[in-house]
């Protein structure tokens, strides 16, 4: 199976501020309860995009000028809380391609990945650069480059960072494992019989 | 060279390197439940592959399930009934075991593996949920994993994984009366904080874990999560084993003496190198709740709530003041005495039979405070059998006890119990998580069983230890 290399992500970005944002607040679990994926973007942040009464209250990926975006900023621990795939496949039926934030919560990460989801950490002082850039012009082109480690906006570029692994999976194409694990299917029962596996009794 | 558990369990599993640099992992045993398993397995069909290895793969329903008594299908939810069904016919599609309501093995998963004797030591054991933490209290290497990797090892029992280091958790002395493993755990992730654990697998040790039982040792791994490590584990001992000794799915006889043999060299080497080792004093713990919206905000129940002004950061502070608008709570106010709404008794962290027995010998002859509502939810029909025929479910109800069904219930309110409006609920769960039991605005507060049952009898926050000053413990 041959993936994308994900060398670049490039679009119009949306500030969604706060530390902590957790799996919770990205897709609240009532609209867990679905069988499929598909869809799950509508209801990306549903709870503070909405008020009780279900009126819009103005959340960022709501403005007008920010319709469309493909690259996400936030703060520190974005994506901790449960290690539902909901949060990520939400942020991807969204339309969002990449993430930028200080730092990332682990399973969240590793999913986003799998994803084929580039998520790079930033300074907190860079992030508010960008943010500031795309609140004065949200039409600005940002460009998260995953090869060169930097996300450029304007005449502008700042330095991200990204674990290794994840950074070259992306962008060799190889984001998603399946396809070399299936190759290994003889080793793998191989190595399965050392570990009988259990009956009832 | 000695090794930890970690390392040994590793080693033994890895299948080869893989060219992202990740090893290709053996996983044992894969649970599975209705919520993240149904996209894995259309994934699977998309792809046009088959479940390769469905003898080591064991299925049930927990999160959606309705915890009404004698709750029947066709759920007044047709999303939660479209998940019953779907889990249903994959298991049943690919010879999967499922423990369905009819088996009377039906409850949470992280209850029922370790209850059938399905968690064993040494083994990989990965299902897609963040407490899959909680069967390293064996001596496993058990992790959440997402839907893709839940594709991932069905197509192949292997997953595309990295390493991770090792921080050894000791908690020496002994624990006070009226502090459990719960504020072991709550006062570990206060300690080290809801990142602290990132990239390492916790192993907590020490003399407070050597003294505890198996459950006791699952509510502590059940919530390395929380404190960010993805992985938690204990070495097993003999306590591991006598709880093993004759469930359904251990081994018997002859098996069983090479099993025990086995486990135990699986246990960390005495002299391994850890990435780290933190030392915490049983003394310094008391019991522990929360006040805020993640699990590491945490304070004694004779502390007060944090004040903003006295925070030593700028971030710190936002912190708190965000913490404290949702909760709405007074700064600087004592915690002990903050009115509660609902008391909920139950989820993996603490639904199992000893969580039961410790607080119904407890509640014996009192009775919950009015205009509280008050669950409790057995983690599995197992736990609710064995209750019911030591007669604990009537002490519950004697004391104004809702007693339900097995199942997740309001820990994630994905079923009909949930929180209204803003009500404040004492939570035996693992996360307060702002909407986390069913009410966008709806506010929670952890703590061990024994102070959710003190804080439903008192109406508002309590340290158990008073309310309770008979307990002998
Ligand atoms: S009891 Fe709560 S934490 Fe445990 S599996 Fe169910 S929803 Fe998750």
């Amino acid at each position: 199976m041959s993936l994308a290399k994900i060398t670049q992500v490039t679009g119009r970005a949306v500030h969604v501020p706060g530390n902590d944002i957790d799996t919770d607040r990205i897709i609240p679990a009532r609209f867990m309860k679905c069988v499929s994926f598909d869809g799950l973007g509508q209801y990306l942040f549903y709870d503070v995009r909405h008020t009780p009464d279900d009126k819009l209250t103005g959340h960022p990926i709501d403005k007008p000028g920010h319709k469309g975006a493909t690259i996400m900023l936030s703060g520190a621990n974005f994506g901790c809380g449960s290690s539902r795939e909901h949060a990520p496949q939400a942020i991807h039926k969204a339309g969002f391609r990449a993430i930028i934030a200080e730092n990332f919560a682990e399973i969240f990460f590793g999913n986003s990945t799998t994803l084929g989801i580039p998520c790079v950490n930033a300074k907190h002082e860079d992030i508010a650069r960008v943010a500031a850039a795309i609140e004065a012009n949200p039409q600005l082109e940002v460009t998260v480059d995953v090869e060169r480690l930097e996300v450029r906006f304007g005449d502008q570029k700042i330095p991200v960072t990204m674990r290794e692994s994840a950074r070259e999976g992306l962008v060799a194409g190889r984001w998603d494992a399946i396809g070399e694990l299936l190759e290994a299917r003889e080793a793998t029962a191989a190595l399965a019989a050392k570990f009988p596996h259990m009956a009832a009794s | 060279m000695p090794k930890t558990l970690f390392q040994k369990v590793w080693e033994a599993h890895a299948v080869r390197k893989l060219s992202s640099g990740h090893t290709q992992l053996l996983v044992d045993t894969h649970l599975l439940h209705e919520v993240t398993s149904p996209q894995a397995f259309g994934m699977l069909r998309d792809l046009n592959l088959k479940v390769a290895m469905p003898h080591r793969t064991f299925a049930t329903v927990d999160h959606i399930i309705p915890t009404n008594p004698g709750a029947c299908e066709p759920f007044a939810d047709p999303l939660a009934q479209a998940m019953m069904d779907a889990i249903r016919k994959n298991c049943q599609d690919n010879g999967i075991v499922f423990f369905d309501r009819a088996t009377g093995k039906q409850g949470v998963i992280h209850i029922i593996a370790p209850e059938q004797g399905i968690t064993q030591p040494g083994m990989t054991i990965a299902c897609g949920d963040s407490h899959t933490s909680t069967h390293g209290a064996f001596g496993a290497i058990s992790f959440g994993i997402g839907t893709t990797q839940i594709r991932d090892i069905l197509a192949t029992q292997t997953m595309a994984i990295s390493p991770l280091k090792v921080r050894r958790v000791e908690v020496n002395g002994k624990l006070g009366r009226g502090v459990y493993a719960k504020d072991v755990i709550l006062h570990i992730i206060r300690t080290l904080g809801v990142n602290g654990g990132t990239g390492y697998a916790y192993e907590f040790a020490g003399e407070v874990l050597d003294n505890m039982s198996m459950e006791e040792r699952m509510t502590v791994c059940n919530m390395s999560i929380e404190g960010g490590a993805r992985v938690g584990y204990v070495n097993p001992d003999e306590t591991t084993f006598a709880y093993l000794k004759d469930r359904p799915y251990a081994p018997k006889g002859a098996a069983w003496d090479e099993a025990v043999a086995r486990w135990k060299a699986c246990a960390s080497d005495p002299g391994c190198a850890y990435d780290d080792v933190v030392k915490i004093d049983a003394a310094d713990i008391a019991p522990t709740v929360t006040w805020g919206i993640n699990p590491a905000e945490g304070i004694s129940i004779n502390e007060n709530i944090p004040d903003p002004a006295t925070a030593a950061t700028a971030e710190e502070k936002a912190e708190i003041e965000e913490a404290l608008a949702y909760m709405k709570f007074t700064p600087g106010a004592p915690i002990k005495g903050t009115k509660i709404d609902v008391a909920f008794l139950g989820s993996c962290t603490n639904g199992r039979l000893t969580d039961f027995q410790e607080v119904a010998r407890h509640i014996k002859g009192k009775k919950v405070a009015p205009g509280i509502r008050a669950l409790a939810v057995p983690g599995s029909q197992g736990v609710a059998a064995i209750c019911r025929e030591l007669g604990l479910d009537q002490v519950f109800k004697d004391a104004g006890f809702e007693w339900r069904d097995a199942g997740c219930s309001m820990c994630l309110a994905m079923n009909p119990d949930k929180l209204v409006g803003d009500q404040v609920s004492a939570s035996s769960s693992n996360r307060n998580f702002k909407g986390r039991q069913g009410s966008p605005t709806g506010r929670t507060i952890l703590m061990s069983p024994l102070m959710v049952a003190a804080a439903a009898i008192a109406g508002h926050v309590a340290d158990a230890r008073e309310v309770f000053p008979e307990a002998n413990n």
